[in-house]
């Protein structure tokens, strides 16, 4: 019974998309900035996906702080790596370690806050208490001190940990959701039937809240990228070499904010990480768009 | 017991101080566990640091690292669990690895006061402000003004804050060169004699602009959003149209009506605004060399200085209860609803 429910409710949600497919579209072709965001997105995971088949590895070279010319767009940095190269190579792992820190975060968000939210009374007072706790200390400093005790080997370690560390903004907000979501008739019909509630949360709630799962996905891989070139950029990851926020910090180390030549040298990585972010961030809305009908036709 | 007493104990500033103290008992609790019970814990990597180093004996080792980390390491391990508590609570939060052994709740008095100072200054700007003008646009919805102010605050909300410090530099220190650099490095110059005088206010003042400036870019975009959510949401309650029917002055539907509980809503991100903040000033501290808690926590972890390390992260963490306890007692007094259970 369950399954055929769920063939049903999915079955409806995915011919319903069909059919407001090219209305989607037409509404995202409108919106001018969630059609950017998408483009931004699609540059950067096309720069990450290809661009190291076109563009050679960054290699040491007697040419240091060259400025840009048609050779080396961004120019070279102190030991004379093409600027532009290292960019194209950091972004595999960025698009990598942002995604994937994104999906942890919201799976342990979804799951601890529609337990939560659906369950109630004594288990919601123990999650909600463990978040206000990890609410209240700051991650960054934290992150740091962890770096010190733990030796990060990799990037899913690393996602990993910071997924297990920041999950409460994010659960805190399913938590509301459900809360809300478990009061409506359907809810209500589906516990008559006799469904128990580990049914009624995978196969009632969880698909009424699918779109805002993406867009919050999305939203944890912005957050994610804040955390993980902030890191890089003090110096706490060491197996990331071209990661932008140690490109970042070699920049500022060496001095280049005096020298204006080499003014796109600390340039780079930043509009980088800018347009990433803002690109992610666009894109959010642009989720928005195809799945809320309701910011489609302008509330 | 006295019917006074039990309403001051049922009351909602309280329940939130109980709150607030077992928050920081367990912090502290994890801080303590952590430094002690890891594999390679800092206490033990010192004691064989001291014993290779200066080829000193177990036992005078031993009592070394004992006196810089403030626990008895002879006791069992839930007596120095009870001791390190009563000693944190006392300020005696062990002492330098570095500096001659230097006090670390020294080290912090030394250095917070900054920290608080651009950081409280920061919060307070981008919060007033935020308010305000997330409210103005709330009420102008729709028009060009709302959506330009929309979407710059979902873009300064997601630009990291120490590219809005470097890019702070670049711009005004390098490119256009209107701003000395001297005035973008430390807290006060150095040709001033610190104390209550004229010139090193101003210096301090002229030194604080630029990471508070920082502070307020990266958060308001966030206030700005949540007001205006909020205040939509409030504009479209009954109890409005009701005020208007009754021919209230706009303006007092604004102040008493809308705003008061517009604002509500937004008490419960601030527990968020502020731990993030206050763990921004480690980044933003570092690139202007501004000489707060965050910086020398950087500085203690490249030195691998563990008891500095660990009582700026508990006063860092400590601050942060304290700032939410003070905005929970606010919300108190806005929201006669929860005063009272």
């Amino acid at each position: 019974m369950a399954r055929a429910s769920l063939r049903k409710t999915y079955g409806k949600a995915l011919s319903r998309t069909k059919e407001n497919l090219v209305e989607a579209f037409h509404a995202l072709v409108e919106d001018k900035l969630a059609m950017s965001g998408l483009i931004i997105l699609v540059v950067f995971v096309l720069m990450g996906l290809i661009g190291p088949f076109f563009i050679p590895p960054p290699t040491p070279s007697p040419n240091i702080y060259a400025p840009p010319s048609l050779q080396h767009p961004f120019g070279t940095d102190f030991q004379g790596e093409d600027i532009f190269a290292k960019i194209v190579y950091g972004t595999t792992s960025m698009l990598i370690i942002a995604f994937v820190t994104g999906i942890f975060i919201t799976i342990i968000a979804v799951l601890l806050g529609s337990i939560a939210g659906y369950l109630g009374g004594y288990v919601d007072n123990v999650i909600m208490g463990f978040a206000d706790i990890l609410l209240a200390i700051p991650q960054l400093p934290l992150f740091l001190i962890l770096a010190v005790l733990v030796k990060f080997l990799d990037i899913v370690s690393l996602a990993l940990l910071i997924s297990a560390l920041s999950w409460p903004t994010a659960a805190r907000a399913f938590r509301s959701q459900f809360l809300s979501l478990k009061e409506r008739d359907f809810v209500e019909a589906s516990r008559l039937l006799g469904f128990n509630s580990l049914e009624i949360i995978v196969y009632d709630l969880i698909p009424n809240i699918l779109p805002y799962i993406l867009i919050n996905v999305v939203l944890n891989a912005v957050y994610a990228i804040y955390i993980v070139t902030s890191l890089a950029y003090l110096g706490i990851i060491p197996f990331e070499s071209n990661n932008w926020g140690i490109m970042l910090y070699q920049a500022w180390a060496f001095g280049t904010i005096y020298n204006k030549r080499t003014f796109m040298y600390i340039m780079a990585p930043i509009g980088a990480i800018v347009f990433l972010q803002l690109g992610l961030l666009l894109f959010s809305r642009a989720l928005e768009v195809i799945f809320n009908p309701r910011v489609r036709t302008g509330e | 017991m006295s019917a006074k007493i039990r309403s001051v104990l049922k009351s909602y500033a309280f329940l939130r101080l109980i709150r607030a103290i077992v928050i920081i008992i367990v912090v502290v609790s994890i801080s303590f566990f952590i430094v002690r019970l890891m594999p390679g814990n800092p206490v033990d990597l010192y004691i064989v640091y001291l014993e290779t180093t200066y080829s000193m004996p177990y036992q005078q080792a031993k009592a070394m690292a004992a006196a810089i980390f403030g626990v008895n390491l002879n006791e069992p391990l839930y007596k120095q669990y009870i001791e390190y508590m009563i000693n944190v609570f006392r300020g005696n939060l062990g002492r330098s690895m570095f500096m001659n052994g230097m006090p670390v709740i020294k080290i912090i008095a030394q250095y917070l006061p900054w920290t608080v100072f651009t950081v409280g200054t920061g919060l307070l700007i981008s919060f007033i402000f935020g308010i305000l003008i997330g409210m103005a646009i709330a009420y102008r919805r729709g028009g060009i003004l709302d959506s330009t102010i929309t979407i710059l605050s979902s873009i300064l909300n997601s630009v990291p804050n120490y590219i809005i410090a470097m890019l702070l530099i670049i711009i005004f220190g390098d490119y256009l060169g209107v701003v000395p650099f001297s005035m973008l490095r430390g807290a006060y110059s150095s040709n001033v004699i610190p104390g209550w005088n004229i010139p090193f206010i101003m210096s301090v003042i002229q030194h604080a602009i630029f990471p508070i400036f920082t502070y307020v870019i990266t958060t308001i975009g966030g206030w700005i959003l949540l007001m205006r959510g909020s205040t939509i949401s409030v504009l479209g309650e009954d109890y409005i149209t009701v005020a208007r029917a009754r021919g209230l002055p706009e303006s007092k539907i604004m102040t008493t009506y809308v705003g008061r509980n517009a604002i509500l809503p937004i008490f419960t991100n601030f527990t968020i605004a502020v731990a993030f903040i206050f763990g921004g000033s480690v980044l933003v501290e570092s690139i202007f060399v501004y000489p707060g808690i965050g910086l020398r926590l950087l500085q203690a972890i490249n030195q691998r200085d563990y008891p500095v390390m660990q009582g700026i992260f508990l006063i860092i963490t400590i601050a942060v209860i304290a700032a939410n306890y003070l905005a929970d007692v606010l919300y108190g007094l806005l929201d006669p609803r929860i005063r009272v259970r």
